[in-house]
């Protein structure tokens, strides 16, 4: 082995020496070339659909921008999942709930690029700008970029929110119109980003409103340089970030679809890390001694989603008769390869809520068959299954599985096309409704059960795309706003397992798995964690 | 001569005007609405359609829509892609460049390495020399580009780890795009560490040049061999061995020059091979050229694009071919029409 390497590294030399010698003559220095390497390269799986995430719950945009270019006035430990200060350094929450008092971190300095110079530290007006632009139909920033905010609609925060208030400069005040055990978490996850209203303030004067979310500004860990849309994106370290130094001078997402390349150009060391590291692959990873790799339980969900308001999949009998004639165990097999554990209700059981003894839908084919025939769905009925084209943690192969269920259906007699398109098309055409089913997920932004329950199946869900089912049951909607105003765990844990035996009554959705999160990257890179809360962060990332 | 020109110059724009009329016909021929797949914009309402019909001309008849897609062309408004949202032109004009690079130098090395062993063969004819190079290139030429590709990348990058396996250069990196070629590129950029990037450039590029061009080698050591093999024999060659002329001398002065010459309008017809197979290659590599961008185009069902594309690579080829056949016409005006292509 030693031999063979001492070879390899002679042969190495020589190749490139007679490279070197025949393109150049100024090649000494390339022993260094290696230790040039100034930055971290990310593959990552697709483009993101903005700069902004506060207009997006694709984990892809998440991934690419929440914790690279903005913070938020209040973040999670990765580690033990508490609520830590961000830009706010400290905050006071009224006796009766309804008034939280945000007192904020003093000498933040935003991005500046070459489209934007900041004249003024982090204020209040930042906040507030960032908070209403969502929250305020009437704000000049809420139409731009299509006004659509969807992890803030479908918790109804909007709602929620009474005001906000800028106390001084360093000091806001929100109140709310009802208490909301969760929203410290909400105002924690990678959407509640805080955006410059100086910088937006410049745009509106020049007319180019649509520029904030294509041209990022934030306080984050690095700003924005450039995007080619399928190829990269390209960020610099952030010169005066407030929180330390010691960011890597450039981090590049170098966009890479397939995940077998992703792995191949981890191994060759053209990534430092990569994004969503195959099921099958995962055990080559683990051999090798220059790749690590981490895993840990995610929070997360993957289902297969009925569209609840098209017939027949609008009776429950139906859809119960499809759930059932699914085998569950073998497309956690097939598709996930074993690291995953069934899925019984939409919660994951690593959440406090979870329901231990919820039974689950057994496949039994003879009775899907008898359900469906009862309920006039002759044989040879067609049906189309959408399945993602993207990889993610709670579901790595959605076509794949698509063809499992299609092999499922035939036996009892139902025809089932698979239909795909490109990902942003996909969710576009998802959210108006034009699918029959669907195979794709949910994974948390935030620990809160109301995370998964409120944006997953309420009826204010459907308007912000996140209900794949689309479907609205008044009841249901009860049990999840009642326990958002109780705070004591016991009392919210009734509501959610109240809410799992509708849920099992309607299958508006049928859960399949939770998927563990891997985390692949090479051994130089250090300071790498997962954050079960959201998007990957590099700012604390150090390649040696 | 000149009804030589003519006469090329007509085969070239009556090919250019088929296809410029067979690109505009796919607007049409591609499902959906051929008003979006001209363009490439998503129709948002009644008032923007009726702008783009009045840009196009769809309210009037098709030879009109045709004659105004052409004026667009020359324009150099190509349209917008429907993944991306960016002008089509510059998207083409950016991926191009990158794929004529690639060519190119597989193309020089293609001919050091091919034509000094193709004499070497075409000189000892009927003997070991000329028949091991003559299967070497039977094997070189055989085996699929894809392949050799994928083999390569499975033994320098992932086996012995001593090259990059994608893209052109490390995109740490950050070379501003000015000519299109990397490598001039970084010469005209003042960014730091140029050797580096440079060095950083050759690595990506050697595998990629190196799978197109053991194809290209292998056809033109062929191509070189038959020809010396037929000037060889020819009476004026014997004429100087006669006047006492070493082997030498009579291969620098007489036998080089007529061997070569019939080759020439020969490896014409190979560039789009050549150019075929570096689309190919780029895939594998995802190297940023323009076959690696049509492939992701067919995927996405970028129809806009993909019309586009295919209008450039083809109108580029056919651009090719017909200068350097006339260019082997300009230097060899005895050459008859009928060349023979024997590999």
């Amino acid at each position: 082995m030693t031999i063979n390497s001492y070879w390899h590294q002679v042969i190495k030399r020589t190749i490139t020496l007679v490279v070197c010698a025949a393109f150049l003559s100024a090649c000494q220095d390339i022993a260094k070339s290696s230790e040039l390497g100034t930055g971290v390269i990310y593959c990552s799986e697709a483009s993101p659909s903005s700069f902004n995430p506060q207009l997006d719950t694709s984990g892809t945009t998440s991934d690419a921008t929440a914790h690279q270019l903005y913070d938020r006035l209040l973040d999670f430990d990765p580690e033990t999942g508490t609520i830590v200060p961000g830009l706010a350094s400290s905050w006071l929450i009224s006796s009766d709930g309804l008034s939280y008092t945000f007192q904020l971190r003093k000498r933040v300095a935003f991005h500046q690029t070459d489209y934007f110079t900041p004249s003024r530290f982090f204020n209040a007006d930042d906040v507030m700008f960032s908070i209403n632009r969502w929250r305020v139909a009437e704000h000049p920033y809420h139409q731009v970029s299509g006004g659509n905010y969807p992890y803030f609609t479908s918790l109804g925060l909007n709602d929620i929110i009474k005001d906000v208030k800028r106390i001084n400069g360093y000091r806001v005040v929100i109140e709310l119109n009802r208490p909301d055990s969760s929203f410290l978490a909400n105002l924690a996850t990678d959407f509640a980003v805080v955006l410059s209203a100086e910088y937006a303030y410049q745009l509106q004067q020049l007319d180019i409103k649509q520029r904030l979310d294509k041209f990022p500004v934030g306080t984050g860990p690095f700003k924005f340089v450039s995007f080619r849309k399928d190829r990269f994106i390209r960020y610099k370290r952030h010169q005066d970030y407030w929180k330390h130094e010691n960011a890597p001078e450039n981090l590049i997402y170098d966009i890479t679809q397939t995940s077998s390349l992703r792995l191949a150009k981890l191994m060759t060391g053209e990534c430092d890390a990569i994004a969503f590291p195959a099921q099958s692959e995962i055990s080559m990873i683990q051999q090798r001694p220059d790749l690590r790799l981490d895993d840990k339980p995610g929070l997360n969900v993957g289902f297969w989603a009925f569209n609840t308001s098209k017939p027949p999949f609008d009776n429950p009998e139906v859809r119960k008769a499809l759930a059932m004639s699914i085998d569950k165990n073998t497309l956690l097999e097939a598709v996930y390869f074993g690291s995953a554990v069934a899925a019984k209700g939409i919660l994951p059981p690593s959440s406090w809520a979870y329901q231990d003894d919820l039974s689950d839908t057994n496949y039994n084919p003879v009775r899907a068959k008898k359900l469906l025939e009862e309920n006039d769905i002759p044989a040879g009925f067609t049906m189309n299954i959408w399945a993602m084209p993207v990889e993610r943690a709670y579901n790595p192969n959605a076509r794949k599985m698509a063809g499992l269920i299609q092999n499922y259906l035939k036996q009892v007699d139902i025809d089932a096309n698979i239909v795909s398109y490109e990902w942003g098309t996909f969710r576009q055409r998802l959210k108006q409704g034009l699918h029959d089913s669907v195979l794709i997920g949910w994974s948390a932004d935030n620990g809160d059960p109301d995370n998964f329950y409120r944006p997953l199946l309420t009826c204010s869900a459907i308007e912000s795309g996140t209900n794949r089912a689309m479907w609205c049951s008044p009841e249901y909607d009860e049990y999840i706003n009642k326990a958002l105003r109780i705070s004591d765990v016991e009392g919210r844990s009734e509501y959610y397992h109240m809410a799992n035996k509708l849920l099992k009554d309607q299958m508006p959705l049928f859960p399949l798995a939770h998927a563990n999160r891997y985390q692949a990257y090479r051994t130089e890179l250090k300071g790498v964690t997962i954050n079960p809360f959201g998007g990957i962060r590099f700012g604390d990332v150090e390649k040696r | 001569m000149f009804r030589y020109i003519v006469r090329h110059f007509n085969l070239l724009v009556v090919t250019l005007f088929v296809l410029s009329l067979f690109s505009f016909s796919l607007a049409y021929l591609f499902p959906g609405d051929p008003l979006v797949n001209l363009s490439g914009e998503t129709i948002q309402s009644e008032q923007h359609r009726e702008v783009l019909i009045e840009k196009y001309r769809f309210n009037e008849s098709v030879v009109l829509q045709y004659t105004r897609y052409i004026g667009l062309l020359f324009e150099g408004d190509w349209g917008l892609s429907k993944s991306s949202g960016l002008p089509l032109y510059d998207e083409i004009m950016h991926s191009l460049p990158a794929s004529i690079e690639l060519a190119t130098y597989a193309l020089l090395l293609s001919l050091i390495i091919g034509i000094p062993l193709g004499f070497l063969a075409g000189l000892k004819h009927h003997k070991a020399t000329d028949y091991s190079l003559l299967a070497i290139s039977v094997m070189g030429y055989s085996v699929p580009v894809f392949w050799m590709a994928l083999l390569m990348i499975l033994v320098f990058s992932l086996q012995l780890g001593w090259l990059p396996l994608s893209g052109r250069i490390s995109l740490l990196f950050d070379v501003p795009h000015t000519s299109g070629f990397i490598l001039l590129d970084i010469m005209l950029s003042d960014i730091k560490n140029k050797e580096t990037a440079i060095v950083n450039a050759l690595q990506h590029m050697v595998m990629p040049v190196l799978s197109i061009t053991i194809v290209t080698s292998a056809i033109i050591l062929r191509l070189t061999r038959r020809s010396v093999i037929e000037v060889m024999p020819k009476g004026f060659i014997q004429a100087a061995y006669t006047r006492g002329l070493s082997d030498y001398q009579v291969f620098m002065r007489h036998g080089m020059r007529n061997s070569l010459l019939p080759i020439i309008p020969l490896l014409a017809m190979q560039s789009t091979t050549l150019f075929t197979n570096a689309m190919i290659v780029e895939v594998i590599y995802s190297w940023p050229g323009i076959g690696d961008w049509l492939i992701q185009a067919i995927y996405q069902r970028d129809f806009p694009a993909i019309r586009a594309g295919m209008l450039a690579v083809s109108a580029l080829v056919v651009l090719l071919t017909v200068s350097i056949d006339l260019f082997a016409k300009l230097i060899d005006p005895t050459r008859d029409k009928s060349a023979h292509v024997t590999i």
